[in-house]
């Protein structure tokens, strides 16, 4: 049993409700228009991936369908924290 | 300018029951079992598989924390929106919470318009509601084996401790989803898509059928 804290229910549920969807606080440019292709590229495509401590993203699918960040060490695979969209990780690298 | 009368006229509402003019029937996402006679309901004091077919099932969607939007529901509904991970049932109504700013509204089949229509007329701003009465319907598994049954069905704890009474659950059902709630002791009621309602109804006759 894998179980992960979803911070909307405010209790841990099985792992298969959930999906991973990237890398999180990856903000939209405030004037898209004004970027070159290559800063739209990097916007869109570019993703860290870094060794340690990682901020994901995540979506409780099958429960209350909200998107919620994780901090997760992909080294040990250990979920550091869950917080809720807007609120600052506790976790950093 | 935000103009009330405006937003409430260009709503665009419908009864979706046709009246008695129209030649049309309802038909539950489950009518075609009554063909098979392999499929009549189980229905024992240990366990019972029933469809309760023909609610209506509102969506309601809007900040908790909007005191206009709790007082206008409470005008209407007689009651406080179900919090986290709760479910509440009247004499007329059930309410279960969805999600932080989801609620589902489950009432009799022919009272879903006039119902829609006066929380229409009570809400203000932004909100959303929605008939989904033909997306989905409600099986009703009770019996003191129905846990029994929920146990080997779903992988979240259905023990005494991690599901009270008056606690609703969406989550994994064989490899469909469900909206669980519990009503009583021995009554779950699961809430169901309408085109997941015959493989989860197969799903828990053949669960059910060692505890009959």
């Amino acid at each position: 049993m894998f179980s992960i804290y979803c911070p909307h229910c405010c209790e841990y549920r099985e792992e298969e409700e959930f999906h991973a969807i990237g890398e999180a606080h990856i903000a939209r440019p405030v004037d898209p228009d004004a970027l070159t292709d290559a800063e739209w590229a990097s916007y869109l495509y570019i993703r860290k991936n870094p060794r340690g401590l990682h901020h994901e993203q995540w979506v409780h699918a099958i429960g209350c369908r909200k998107f919620f960040n994780i901090t997760r060490d992909t080294v040990s695979y250990e979920i550091k924290e869950t917080y809720k969209i807007g609120e600052a990780p506790a976790f950093v690298a | 300018m935000f103009d009330k009368n405006l937003e409430k006229n260009t709503i665009a509402m419908m009864d979706l029951l046709p009246d008695a003019s129209v030649n049309a029937r309802a038909e539950s996402p489950l009518a075609h079992l009554d063909q098979f006679h392999s499929h009549t309901n189980i229905d024992t004091d240990s366990i019972s598989l029933q469809e309760k077919p023909f609610l209506g099932h509102l969506l309601l969607r809007g900040n908790a924390d909007n005191t206009a939007f709790k007082d206008a529901i409470k005008k209407v509904l007689l009651c406080e929106l179900p919090k986290t991970l709760a479910c509440i049932y009247t004499n007329e109504l059930s309410i279960c919470w969805v999600s932080p700013d989801e609620w589902l509204i489950l009432c009799e089949g022919d009272k879903a318009y006039k119902l829609e229509k006066k929380l229409r007329e009570a809400l203000v701003g932004h909100y959303s509601l929605c008939n989904i009465s033909g997306g989905q319907t409600v099986l009703v598994l009770s019996g003191h084996h129905a846990h029994d049954v929920l146990m080997k069905s779903t992988s979240y704890d259905v023990a005494d401790c991690s599901f009270p009474i008056g606690k609703a659950v969406t989550t994994t059902l064989a490899k469909s989803q469900a909206i669980i709630c519990r009503k009583d002791k021995t009554t779950w009621e699961l809430i169901v898509r309408r085109s997941f309602a015959d493989y989860i109804w197969h799903y828990l006759h053949d669960a059910s059928s060692e505890f009959k």
